[in-house]
C-alpha cells in the first residue's frame, strides 16, 4: 500500500476486483468501502443501516470474508477481490441462497436482506454443513427488524448440506 | 365459489426477487442530475432561545451552497398534523435536543454534514422539563399551553369507585415503560425534485405518502395538484414512517425550491435516533376489583404518556391506548383517565401498537396478580372474564360474531402444555423456567377518532395483453401489502397472480387513501380493489361465459373460474383470451374503487361508543429462563394465537407474527434508551441493543380464522397485533419463574437480580 495514514483528502490509486471486474480508481483515501461501492461504482445493493459496524446491512465479501463495508476503508480493499450482493450468482442463475430466501419467505422490507445473504454465503463457504447454532452465530451481526429471524435462519439452513 | 385460486395460499412475494438481488430502489439509492445534499443543523440543548445563526465558518467548506432557515419557508410555518404546534424549522426557540433549526445544502453529502457542524448558533439556555409526571403538576414550568397537556380522554362506565369498594378482592399497582426506537433498518430519507411551473415531486421513504403530500403543499404554499409524492421502496416503518417523513420531505422541498435543484436529505442513524418519533414512555396506575369467584367488577386506570416536545400524533396514540386500557374483558364499572403531556424530549409518536402495548403490559401484569390473590389459574381467570360475541367492551360496544379470543386462549394453553408447566418446579440449579400469558384485543383501522381519514381508493387497469396495473394509496413497507393486494385482485378478476402488478404509491394517481397504519391496509385497500374490480369482473365473467357457449359448452353447465382459466362443460378459455375479446369489443377495462369504513362513534364526555368497526384478537404464552446469578432472562418459546379473520397469505402472516413477537420481546427485555437531563445518551445500535439471531425464541404461531363478513375475503387486520401483548406475557413469565414482579419495561437483568437479592434478604 502506498498510503501510510488515512488523512483527509489524500488521493490513493485503488486497484481491486469488484464482482469479477478489474477496477482502477483514484479515490479519496478517507472513503469507506461502502461509500466507494455505492457512490463511485453505483452498486446500491449494499446498504447503510448504521454506519457504525453494528447492523450488517453493509456487508460485502472481501477475499471471501464478510466485512462491514461501512467501517472498512476502501483502500483496505486494494489488491483484493470484492463481491457485493449484485455479483453473487450461480453461473448466470439466481444464487441458491437468494432463491432460498424467496422460497422460505425470509424477505420483508428487504433492507437487511443483502447483508444477510452475504453473511450466509461467507458462512456456508467455510462451513457447508452449518447447523442452526452456527447460522445464528454467523448472522448475529446482522440486524433484521422485520422478520423475527425465523425464516431467515430457515432459508440459510436449507442451503446447508446435511 | 368454494375453492380459492389465491386467497389463503402462500404465493411468493411480489417484491422478493429484486430485494434479494439488491436491485430494489430505496430512497437513498436514487441519484438525480445536479442533485444537492442537505444536512440538518440541530439544537444542541433541550431548550434554547436562538439569538443568532451564522454560516460564516460553514461557508468555507468546499461544495457549500446555502443555508436554509425558517425565513426560506414560502408557505405555512407550522407543520399541519393533529394540533399544529410543531414548526417546520424553529424560528426562535427549540424544544428538544436534536430539533432542526436550519439546513445546510452542499454539493456532496460529506460537505453538507461537515458544514452543518460548523454553523454557529448563539443561544441562551432555557429551563426545561423531562419528567411527564412533573409536567402534570400544577406548579410546574409550562412548556405547552396552560397545563402541559396535549390531550386527555375519559372513559367512564357504571361506577368504578363504588364497585371497587364493594369488591371482594382488589389489586392496585403502578407501572412504567421506557421508549422504544423503531430501528427500521433504513433511516429517514427524502429527495425533492423541483420541476418547471412550480411543481414538486418528492421521492420518500414513507408509510403515509398523503401525509407527506399535505405537508409539502403546506410548507411550499402551493396547490395540492402541483405536488406529487412517490413512495420509494421503504426499508421498514413500524409507525416510524407514519408522520415524521413529512417533516423530512418538507425540509428537502424547501431546500429544493431555494436552490432550484434536486435535494436529497438522508439521516444518519444518530440524528434519526435523536429527532424522529418513538414509542411513548408511559406511566400508569391500574386497579382491578373482583368477586371471590373471579368475576371482575371494576377497573380504574390513570394512564400518562410522555409526548415529548410537540404533540404530533400523541392525541390519537393516547386515544387508542385509553379505549383499550381495561383489557379484553367484560367489566361493568370502568374509569379510565388518560393524558398525553409535554416534556423537552424528542416527540413521541406512532409505533406498532399505538399506545396499546404500554398499558397492555401494565394491565395484563395486574390481571395475573389478581389471579394469584384469587387462587385462580391465570388462564381460567381470563376465560371467565374475556369479551366474546355479544359482550360489551369498555366503551359499551357490542362485540361482533368474528371474535376468537376464547379459542386463542385455549389453543395456546394446549400447545404450550400450560397446565403442567405453570405448576412445575421452577428452579433447577442456577436456572429457573417460567411461563406467562397475555390476552389482547385490537380495534382494526382508525376508529372513531380517525374516521374522516378512514377511506381508501384503488384504480384497476387491465391492459390489452391481460396484464393488470393497480394503483392504491396504501404502502408496502415490508409487511407484504403488494403481495396480499395482488392476491385479492387476482382472486376477484380470476387473473393469473403473475399478471398483477400493484405499484408503489404515487399520490398523483390515486385519491387520498389515508395512512398505512392501524393494520388497515388489507381491509381498506383490499376492499377498494374489490370495489374497483367488481364491474370488471362482471364484464370479464359475462364475456368468458359467452365465449365458452360459442365453443359449444352446454348452457346448463356451471362456469368455473380458477387461476386464470374459465371452464364450463369441458370447454376452456383463458383470462388472456377473454381480455383480448373484451378489448376487441371496446369494453371498459379500467375502474376506480372507493371504500369507506363503516361508521363509528365516540362520545367525548364519557368515552362511550361503537368505536371500531371490528376487532382482532390474540393470546400469547411466553416461556423464559432466568439465570439466578446474573438475572439474565433467556426467551425460550412464544406460543401465540391470532384471530385476524381470514388469512390471505399464511407465510406472510407468520412472518408478520414472528417479527412482531420479536419486536415486542426486544422492547420488553433489551431496548433501553437513556435520557439524562434532556440529553439522549445512547443514540446508536451499539448502546441501544436490538434483539439479534441469538435472542430468537422458538415460535409457535396459531391462526384462528373467525371470518369477518365485511372484510376482503373475510380478513380483518394483523400488522400490529403480535407486538402488543408480548411484554405482559414475558413479565408474567418472569414472575412465574422467580416470584419477582417487575413493574417496568424493559425488564433488565439487574431488575431481576435485585429482586432476587431483596427476596433473599427478606427471608
Ligand atoms: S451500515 Fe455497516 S454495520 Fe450498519
Ligand atoms: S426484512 Fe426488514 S430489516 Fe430485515
Amino acid at each position: 500500500m502506498k498510503m501510510k495514514k488515512n488523512k483527509f483528502n489524500k488521493i490513493f490509486s485503488l486497484k481491486c476486483i469488484v464482482n469479477g471486474e478489474k477496477i482502477e480508481r483514484d479515490i479519496d483515501s478517507s472513503l469507506t468501502l461502502l461509500g466507494f461501492l455505492r457512490n463511485d461504482l453505483n452498486l446500491k445493493g449494499t446498504k447503510e443501516g448504521c454506519g457504525d459496524g453494528e447492523c450488517g446491512a453493509c456487508m460485502a465479501l472481501v477475499s471471501g470474508k464478510a466485512v462491514n463495508s461501512c467501517i472498512m476503508m476502501a483502500v483496505q480493499a486494494h489488491g483484493k477481490s470484492v463481491i457485493t450482493i449484485e455479483g453473487l450468482k450461480d453461473k448466470n442463475k439466481l444464487h441458491h441462497i437468494k432463491k432460498s430466501f424467496i422460497d422460505e419467505g425470509a424477505v420483508q422490507c428487504g433492507f437487511c436482506t443483502p447483508g444477510m445473504i452475504i453473511s450466509a454465503q461467507a458462512l456456508l463457504k467455510t462451513k457447508p454443513k452449518a447447523n442452526i447454532k452456527d447460522i445464528k452465530e454467523a448472522l448475529s451481526g446482522n440486524i433484521c427488524r422485520c422478520t423475527g429471524y425465523e425464516k431467515i435462519i430457515g432459508a440459510v439452513k436449507k442451503c446447508a448440506k446435511g | 365459489m368454494n375453492k380459492f385460486s389465491y386467497i389463503g395460499k402462500s404465493v411468493k412475494r411480489k417484491d422478493a426477487l429484486l430485494k434479494v438481488e439488491g436491485l430494489s430502489k430505496y430512497a437513498d439509492d436514487y441519484v438525480f442530475e445536479d442533485m444537492l445534499y442537505a444536512a440538518a443543523v440541530r439544537s444542541p440543548k433541550p431548550r434554547i432561545k436562538i439569538l443568532n445563526i451564522s454560516d460564516a465558518k460553514a461557508k468555507k467548506i468546499s461544495g457549500y451552497v446555502t443555508l436554509v432557515t425558517h425565513k426560506d419557508i414560502g408557505g405555512v410555518k407550522q407543520w399541519p398534523i393533529v394540533i399544529n404546534d410543531y414548526p417546520f424549522l424553529c424560528a426562535d426557540e427549540t424544544k428538544f435536543e436534536g430539533e432542526t433549526i436550519a439546513l445546510v445544502v452542499a454539493k456532496t453529502l460529506r460537505a453538507a454534514r461537515k458544514a452543518a457542524k460548523l454553523v454557529e448558533i448563539k443561544y441562551k439556555e432555557l429551563p426545561f422539563l423531562t419528567d411527564p409526571l412533573k409536567s402534570l403538576e400544577k406548579k410546574s414550568l409550562k412548556i405547552y399551553g396552560s397545563d402541559n397537556i396535549f390531550s386527555k380522554f375519559i372513559i367512564k362506565k357504571g361506577n368504578a369507585k363504588d364497585a371497587m369498594k364493594k369488591a371482594d378482592i382488589a389489586v392496585k399497582d403502578e407501572f412504567s415503560t421506557n421508549y422504544q426506537v423503531h430501528g427500521y433498518l433504513e433511516t429517514q430519507c427524502a429527495i425533492a425534485v423541483p420541476e418547471p411551473g412550480g411543481l414538486m415531486t418528492v421521492h420518500s421513504s414513507t408509510q403515509c405518502p398523503f401525509y407527506v403530500h399535505d405537508a409539502v403543499a403546506a410548507v411550499l404554499g402551493i396547490g395540492y395538484n402541483k405536488v406529487k409524492i412517490v413512495q420509494a421502496v421503504t426499508g421498514g416503518g413500524f409507525g416510524g414512517k407514519e408522520d415524521v417523513p413529512a417533516l423530512v420531505a418538507s425540509h428537502a422541498a424547501v431546500c429544493a425550491v431555494k436552490t432550484n435543484r434536486p435535494v436529497k436529505l438522508v439521516y444518519d442513524r444518530k440524528e434519526d435516533f435523536m429527532s424522529m418519533s418513538k414509542r411513548h414512555p408511559s406511566w400508569s396506575s391500574v386497579s382491578y376489583g373482583a368477586k371471590k369467584d373471579g368475576k371482575i367488577t371494576s377497573c380504574i386506570i390513570k394512564y400518562v404518556l410522555d409526548g415529548g416536545a410537540y404533540s404530533t400524533l400523541s392525541p390519537i396514540v393516547l386515544w387508542r391506548g385509553a379505549v383499550h386500557a381495561a383489557g379484553p374483558y367484560k367489566i361493568d364499572n370502568i374509569l379510565i383517565e388518560a393524558y398525553a403531556v409535554a416534556t423537552n424530549k424528542a416527540p413521541s409518536g406512532a409505533f406498532r401498537g399505538f399506545g396499546q402495548p404500554q398499558i397492555s403490559f401494565a394491565q395484563e401484569s395486574l390481571i395475573d396478580d389478581l389471579s394469584e390473590k384469587l387462587s385462580i389459574d391465570p388462564i381460567d381467570l381470563r376465560l371467565k372474564n374475556i369479551i366474546g360475541p355479544g359482550a360489551k367492551t369498555a366503551t359499551g360496544q357490542k362485540i361482533e360474531a368474528s371474535c376468537g379470543l376464547k379459542e386463542a386462549l385455549l389453543a395456546v394453553r394446549k400447545n404450550s402444555d400450560w397446565n403442567k408447566k405453570i405448576k412445575a418446579k421452577k428452579f433447577s440449579g442456577e436456572k429457573a423456567r417460567g411461563i406467562g400469558i397475555s390476552a389482547v384485543y385490537y380495534g382494526v383501522g382508525l376508529g372513531a377518532k380517525g374516521k374522516f381519514l378512514d377511506r381508501a381508493g384503488a384504480y384497476v387497469n387491465i391492459f390489452r395483453d391481460a396484464s393488470v396495473g393497480i394503483n392504491v394509496g396504501n404502502t408496502e413497507m415490508g409487511q407484504g401489502a403488494l403481495t396480499v393486494l395482488s392476491q385479492i385482485a387476482a382472486e376477484t378478476l380470476n387473473a393469473p397472480y403473475e399478471n398483477i402488478r400493484v405499484q408503489e404509491v404515487d399520490t398523483s394517481k390515486v385519491s387520498d387513501s389515508g395512512p398505512t397504519v392501524a393494520s388497515r391496509t388489507t381491509l381498506m385497500s383490499g376492499n377498494a380493489i374489490i370495489e374497483a374490480a367488481k364491474p370488471l369482473r362482471n364484464r370479464i365473467f359475462t364475456m368468458a361465459k359467452s365465449m365458452l357457449l360459442k365453443k359449444g359448452a352446454e348452457s346448463s353447465a356451471i362456469m368455473n373460474a380458477y387461476q386464470g382459466v374459465f371452464s364450463m362443460g369441458g370447454k376452456k378459455v383463458s383470462f388472456k383470451e377473454v381480455i383480448a375479446e373484451c378489448w376487441a369489443r371496446r369494453l371498459k377495462m379500467g375502474e376506480q374503487g372507493w371504500h369507506i369504513a363503516p361508521n363509528t362513534t365516540f362520545n367525548d364526555k364519557d368515552g362511550q361508543g361503537d368505536i371500531y368497526s371490528v376487532y382482532s384478537y390474540n393470546a400469547n404464552i411466553a416461556e423464559i429462563e432466568i439465570d439466578k446469578e446474573t438475572g439474565v432472562i433467556k426467551p425460550i418459546k412464544m406460543s401465540c394465537a391470532y384471530d385476524v379473520g381470514k388469512i390471505v397469505n399464511p407465510v406472510l402472516a407468520e412472518g408478520q407474527a414472528e417479527g412482531g413477537i420479536l419486536q415486542g420481546m426486544s422492547w420488553a427485555l433489551y431496548e433501553n434508551l437513556v435520557y439524562k437531563n434532556g440529553k439522549m445518551l445512547n443514540p446508536n445500535f451499539t448502546d441501544y441493543v436490538l434483539a439479534n439471531t441469538n435472542d430468537k425464541p422458538e415460535y409457535d404461531i396459531i391462526f384462528i380464522e373467525k371470518l369477518y363478513e365485511r372484510g376482503p375475503y373475510k380478513a380483518k387486520g394483523m400488522g400490529e397485533v403480535p407486538l402488543i401483548g408480548m411484554a405482559g406475557a414475558i413479565a408474567n413469565a418472569v414472575k412465574n419463574a422467580c416470584g419477582i414482579r417487575v413493574k417496568k419495561i424493559p425488564i433488565l437483568p439487574e431488575d431481576v437480580w435485585l429482586g432476587l437479592k431483596n427476596k433473599r434478604k427478606a427471608k
